[in-house]
């Protein structure tokens, strides 16, 4: 079972925000297919916020095929999204903490990665059409 | 549910001697929602919830709640909640003797309900409602609101005296209860923060007026922050209404509402939060006094 925050600050709607953890939770392998979602009422007991904030997110990734709302029973997943990758991670992982030192080295403080790290991200891809 | 109109107001209005409380106010709020009521101190807000809750009339327009006139038959008190400001409770009454007053006067009374969230308040029933804190107070005022099982609960600044942790404590419980009854809300604040996380429409007052209601995605969706080089604002296309503006010698800086995305090139758009939104909208009420009440298109 995953718990939801959500961050006021962000300038991401709510729901968005819902979305995304399931997404990332199910990425980083938290989540997997047959777990159940919290329920609507359990999320807003928790976090304070709208019930139709929950339920619009629910709707919106059943949506998208990751999960389905069973009346009375839940919402579950129905898929995995972090097999194939996952494996991936641990290397990919050491590589970039590899890259970070060498940043440091080079002088470069947090702010200066961090938009580096995104410029590069954003900037369209080389080789590409 | 049994009607899709919660509160529908026409012209309603409140006038106390000369003064001029609540005005023109036109309101057609759906069911199934909470509703966050804001505007600043005096704009109108505790007129319009006293109201909706019948211990005030009209002296112009109309106002209808669940269908029919506020507390006019013993029917449909019991579907509304009304939580007045400062949650008040009988300081000289012990809890166990507000959940009995509760239960005496309350025909669709949770006695279960009740009893069950005083043991997770971890409160003592022989306890007079005097000696709480102000958090355990509210809590007591909105078990004794909820046990009643309203279709709509009005809750007039419920969290405004309340310390940050109590403020959340109080949101959890309202939202749980708005959660497992699909019932309606309407909370009122002076601060836009209080409601954010937890209204989907929002009502916003200012100067006794209605400046904006809607669905809180739609009205998010459809304003934009624009800046850019200094121009007059008579110069944006058709549909695009400016709410707020400012200007610089060099740069203009708008709130503009539009349905359509802005695809101007010489803007830097951006979004709003409700906070500023919100902002907009009463700074603008403050110059120009009267505006016609732009309406979500639903």
């Amino acid at each position: 079972m995953i718990e939801f925050h959500l961050d006021a600050r962000s300038g991401v709607a709510n729901y968005m925000q819902l979305i995304h953890q399931v997404r990332h939770a199910m990425r980083l392998g938290l989540l997997n297919e047959g777990d159940r979602l919290p329920t609507v009422k359990e999320v807003v007991a928790k976090v304070a916020i709208n019930p139709n904030t929950v339920l619009k997110a629910y709707r919106e990734l059943e949506y998208e095929g990751l999960v389905t709302l069973r009346t009375g029973v839940g919402t579950f997943v129905t898929r995995t999204l972090s097999d194939e990758s996952l494996g991936a991670h641990g290397p990919l992982r050491l590589k970039l903490q590899q890259w970070l030192a060498e940043a440091r080295e080079a002088g470069l403080d947090e702010e200066s990665i961090e938009a580096l790290l995104l410029s590069t991200f954003r900037a369209p891809a080389e080789g590409k059409a | 549910m049994t009607t899709t109109t919660v509160i529908g107001a026409d012209g309603l209005g409140k006038r106390y001697g000369r003064r001029q409380a609540l005005a023109d106010c036109t309101l057609d709020i759906p069911a199934g929602r909470v509703v966050g009521l804001v505007g600043p101190n005096g704009a109108g807000k505790s007129t319009l919830l006293q109201l909706a809750s019948g211990l005030l009339s009209p002296t112009s327009g109309t106002i209808e709640v669940l269908g029919a006139s506020p507390a006019s038959t013993p029917a449909q008190m019991a579907k509304v909640g009304f939580v007045a400001q400062d949650t008040p409770t009988y300081a000289g009454l012990s809890i166990r003797e507000h959940l009995h007053l509760g239960a005496r006067l309350n025909p669709t009374w949770d006695a279960e309900f009740a009893a069950r969230r005083i043991r997770q308040l971890d409160l003592d029933p022989g306890q007079r409602a005097g000696r709480l804190s102000g958090g355990q107070r509210a809590q007591l005022a909105l078990t004794l609101a909820i046990a009643k099982r309203p279709e709509l609960l009005l809750l007039d600044e419920p969290v405004a005296s309340l310390d940050p942790l109590a403020r959340r404590e109080f949101m959890q419980v309202l939202m749980e209860f708005a959660a497992e009854q699909g019932a309606s809300v309407v909370l009122s604040s002076h601060l836009v923060a209080d409601l954010e996380r937890v209204c989907d429409y929002l009502i916003v007052l200012a100067r006794s007026r209605v400046r904006l209601v809607g669905d809180v995605d739609e009205l998010l969706a459809s304003h934009h922050r624009l800046t850019g080089a200094y121009r007059e604002p008579a110069t944006l296309p058709a549909g695009q209404e400016v709410i707020h503006s400012s200007h610089t010698e060099r740069q203009s800086s708008l709130i503009v509402r539009s349905t359509a995305p802005i695809d101007n090139p010489s803007w830097t758009t951006q979004r709003l939060d409700l906070e500023d939104l919100v902002l907009a909208y009463m700074s603008n009420s403050a110059t120009i006094g009267s505006i016609p009440v732009p309406e979500a298109q639903r």
